[in-house]
């Protein structure tokens, strides 16, 4: 299946000598769209716009004077601003709105030629893992449509593995780009925190998200990190740290020894054939010549908890701003006081998930319960960024899988979020340390639904690891 | 019974200074006040989903300077904290703020208390944070009217210890820190227009006494001297309810200007709980000590150390000292005129007598005034070479001189025909001739009534046409009548 889908490395050779135009891959997946729209991955087509952008692209390469990206098909996760059009975060709380500017990604992509086709389903305001809490309803997964994509990023997975574009962005606050990317058999990549500026993003965990992308190929990754990373006068958390030629990085396999948990070899929490293919990855790799060490990770049982007390407790502020009095959904109701207006508003605008979040979040912070929760999840966060930079001073990267488990039925964990939130144990760890992680496929289970096998490296090695995953990777 | 011998005020003010930026805290929206509604809003001041606060490097820097002149610790390690709540004029449900590491701790700034000591009044700290928006609710019949301007507009507030005594220390506290900002630059200090803002946190208790009593916040006090109503007003009410046997509540109560009273605010604006935490969209701000020492080497000679010199060196009076320092433009008048001239004394005199009454004539800051310190030394210079009367001087030199910059002092004098005549021959003949027309007064003055010196003088000026110069005249008549 995987060789019928684009990448847009292929196919520029094919746009460079004429082979087959960028109107006509972008009128390819404008078809596609529609024709698996039972998967409700876009939740909005860009399509007289593309089909523009791609005959200027068309022209671009007629003349000799292709950029960077030039007709790139990208589209984006509904939480990423693009001037004058609608950007949700899949929440009733923002129908209708309309962004006056742009994301630093969105500018950036533009500037280099890629084309933006549309908007993205995910998770309301990223809270979930099974793109289950959108308002506009549940993401298929392309592989077993009674399964879902993961999430929150499932529409901007969904959507590459359905063949709808060539590269799309999601955001990663605690593994919605590596658990979706997982699920539909992608590569998922999660840049070190302030790799990429996050002007732009719709805010949900502010000192854990990141933009990244999905792509079928470690070439297309290369390139979209190329263009979208970098400080930005913007984002004051952006990092300064130069870009690296990333495509290059491809070519020097630098990483000389993998670290991994035999622990989790035995662990019955993994189905077997996660398990499975985690063991013939290590020993892949070590035939192929890496140095394997064995590593210990203790505070597996504790991510989880910090990982939650921490993001909701700045989601409870981020979302603070959706009251009703600037922007976004305001209660229709009459004879309100403020209080009423504030408490109708956001009651009726946000989704249950997001409800939950706000509540744990503000209850973490509360004077009283501050320090037994917020301030003690930010010492395990000390711990365990400690922790995982020890092991990455003895290895070069990290391999682990990237879920416990493949992609599960709908509904399979709307009751329960304890168990909806421990998908998240091996992703929000390069989350709470700010370190880069890369997810890519490698294999299937006996149903043959994809697995993903993850990296996590050193910071600001981004490049390490798509050289790395790009030969290990199915 | 008068209260105050049997009680004391315990009196901390909290003080909001808007900082003198070009631009927003944390966004490029222009910080200027009086224009349109909701003109100076970008994404970032609106809070809109997706935007990033971004430093303004001159916040921290005009924290530094004032925290630096209010001899305070400046911490080198400065984390931002979100201060929650929801408001309608509060964009993003939270301000930047600080928490528990001000950029400024424990300084002090000096005051006069009643006796005309110098007390000591301890600042616990200086933060950094944001400005809300407006809310008004008194243009429109049916909705309230926001005005997110001064959303974002930098503020440094500045958190005295309890250190205060009585309304009139607060007073002069106040008094102090406007005089401060305003000369350092960082604030323009207009309590009218909201940019100086000042909490009071109030409590009572008997004399001798070393516990605190119970803390009562008063808010909405527009002016220094509200504040001092507001606080003697509560005073009053503390200590009769105190009399009455009543308990006095921790609330949060507002000054009405009108009627001189503070009431209660709902109880429900007192339960806040902002559930601060570190601000995860800015990074820390780091201060290298050479960052604090440019700040500390650029700073200007202080206004109460500029009074000691005044006072103690120059031998200014006290009451003139304070009047010059009360403003950087006197100041930097007073400062360029004792560099040009060395008759600090007389200076001092002429700007607190000619030049001050002509500004208040003319409703004129000395910011504006036309005559040079150069010259107004130069007027002086010739007055105490004997050349011309001080009378003359004030009266004709100095009006012509600052109608007319460019001429100098001299040639005023002689082209009104104002130099005077010391020369001994002249003196002599009008001295005499004085005397002469007076026989019976000369016999007077010798019997001990030296009180007809003035009458001799007046007849000397009258024969000179005003030229004789009466220091030298009168010594000559003194000499002649006790002769």
């Amino acid at each position: 299946m995987h060789t019928t889908l684009p990448s847009y490395f292929s196919d520029r050779n094919a746009f460079l000598s004429g082979g087959f135009s960028c109107a006509d891959r972008v009128d390819g997946f404008l078809r596609r769209i529609e024709e698996t729209s039972h998967l409700n991955a876009f939740v909005e087509v860009f399509g007289d716009e593309a089909r523009q952008a791609a005959a200027e692209s068309d022209a671009r390469f007629a003349a000799g004077n292709p950029r960077k990206l030039e007709g790139m098909v990208i589209g984006l996760k509904d939480n990423i601003c693009y001037k004058d059009h609608a950007v949700t975060a899949s929440s009733h709380m923002l129908e209708g709105y309309v962004s006056v500017f742009s994301a630093t990604v969105t500018e950036r992509l533009l500037q280099e030629g890629a084309i933006i086709i549309g908007r993205l389903n995910c998770d309301e305001f990223a809270m979930g893992s099974s793109n289950e809490t959108s308002v506009y309803g549940k993401v298929l997964n392309p592989i077993d449509t009674t399964r879902v994509p993961g999430g929150s990023s499932g529409g901007s997975a969904a959507a590459l593995a359905a063949g709808l574009a060539h590269v799309t962005l999601g955001s990663d606050t605690g593994g919605s780009i590596r658990q979706p990317a997982a699920f539909c058999g992608l590569l998922g990549l999660k840049p070190t925190y302030g790799r990429v500026s996050r002007w732009g993003l719709l805010a949900y965990g502010s000192s854990f998200d990141q933009i990244g992308p999905f792509t079928h190929s470690v070439q297309d990754a290369a390139l979209v990190m190329e263009v979208i990373s970098g400080a930005d006068e913007k984002d004051a958390t952006a990092s300064h740290k130069p870009v690296p030629a990333y495509l290059d990085a491809l070519q020097q396999k630098d990483v000389k020894t993998i670290a991994y948990l035999p622990e989790l070899m035995e662990n019955e929490s993994i189905i077997p054939a996660i398990r499975e293919a985690y063991r013939n990855t290590v020993e892949q790799a070590r035939s192929n010549g890496y140095k394997l060490t064995e590593a210990r990770f203790d505070y597996f049982d504790y991510l989880v908890p910090t990982y939650y007390v921490l993001t909701t407790a700045e989601a409870s502020s981020n979302l603070s701003r959706y009251d009703g009095i600037r922007f976004g959904h305001r209660t229709a109701a009459e004879k309100v006081d403020l209080d009423g207006l504030y408490r109708k508003s956001r009651s009726e605008g946000f989704g249950w998930e997001v409800k939950r979040r706000i509540m744990l979040g503000t209850f973490v912070l509360s004077s009283g319960f501050y320090d037994a929760y917020y301030a003690k999840a930010q010492k395990v966060r000390r711990v365990v960024t400690e922790a995982t930079d020890r092991i990455l001073e003895g290895a070069d990267v990290l391999l682990l899988p990237t879920t416990p488990d493949t992609a599960f039925e709908f509904g399979a964990n709307s009751d329960d979020p304890i168990k909806m939130y421990l998908q998240d144990i091996f992703t929000v760890q390069a989350n709470v340390t700010g370190h880069p992680a890369i997810s890519f496929p490698r294999g299937n289970d006996e149903k043959g639904l994809p697995l993903g096998m993850q990296l996590i490296g050193r910071k600001f090695a981004e490049g390490s690891l798509l050289a790395l995953a790009g030969e290990l990777m199915n | 019974m008068n209260f105050w011998d049997k009680y004391e005020m315990v009196i901390g003010l909290e003080v909001h200074a808007q900082l003198l930026t070009r631009t927003k805290a944390y966004s490029a929206d222009v910080n200027e006040y009086g224009e349109l509604p909701n003109r100076n809003v970008s994404e970032v001041t609106l809070g809109l989903p997706g935007a990033l606060p971004l430093l303004n490097a001159r916040v921290p820097e005009l924290a530094v300077r004032l925290g630096l002149a209010m001899n305070c610790h400046i911490r080198k390690y400065n984390m931002f904290a979100r201060k929650n709540y929801f408001y309608a004029d509060l964009p993003k449900g939270y301000q930047i703020s600080q928490f528990d590491t001000p950029i400024c701790y424990e300084g002090f700034l000096n005051i006069k208390d009643a006796e005309g000591n110098v007390k000591r009044i301890g600042i616990e700290r200086i933060h950094m944070e944001e400005d809300a928006g407006k809310s008004i609710h008194d243009q429109d019949p049916w909705d309230s009217l926001i005005d997110l301007n001064r959303a974002g507009v930098p503020l440094v507030e500045i958190v005295s210890h309890p250190d205060l005594r009585t309304p009139a220390e607060a007073n002069q506290y106040l008094t102090e820190i406007r005089k401060l900002v305003r000369y350092l630059d960082v604030c323009d200090g207009n309590m009218e227009e909201g940019s100086l803002r000042c909490d009071a946190n109030v409590s009572i208790r008997l004399r001798g006494e070393s516990r605190l009593g119970t803390k009562v916040e008063v808010k909405n006090m527009n002016s220094i001297r509200n504040v001092q109503r507001a606080l003697e007003y509560e005073f009053e009410r503390q200590c009769t309810a105190t009399e009455n046997g009543e308990t006095i509540y921790q609330e949060t109560r507002t000054f009405d200007a009108v009627s001189g009273k503070t009431f209660a605010m709902r109880s429900k604006e007192k339960a806040h709980d902002y559930r601060y935490f570190p601000e995860p969209d800015l990074p820390p701000l780091v201060l290298t000590d050479a960052y604090i020492a440019d700040i500390r080497a650029a700073l200007p000679e202080l206004p109460d150390s500029l009074f000691r010199k005044y006072t103690a060196q120059l031998g200014i009076p006290e009451y003139d000292a304070y009047w010059i320092t009360e403003d950087k433009y006197t100041i930097a008048y007073f400062e360029d005129a004792i560099k040009a001239g060395s008759n600090y004394k007389a200076i001092s005199n002429w700007l607190m007598g000619p030049v001050r009454s002509y500004l208040n004539e003319h409703g004129m800051h000395i910011e504006a005034f036309p005559l040079s310190p150069e010259r107004l030394v130069e007027i002086i210079a010739l007055i105490d070479s004997g050349k011309v009367s001080y009378t003359a001087a004030a009266t004709s030199i100095f009006p012509e001189m600052v109608q007319n910059i460019g001429i100098s002092a001299l040639q005023v004098a002689e082209s009104r025909n104002l130099i005077q005549e010391s020369g001994a021959d002249a003196l002599n003949e009008w001295v005499i001739k004085a005397m002469d027309a007076y026989p019976d007064k000369v016999e007077e003055y010798r019997n001990g009534k030296k009180g007809v010196m003035g009458l001799f003088m007046g007849e000397i000026m009258k024969f000179s046409g005003g030229k004789a110069d009466p220091k030298a005249a009168s010594a000559l008549l003194r000499e002649k009548l006790e002769s």
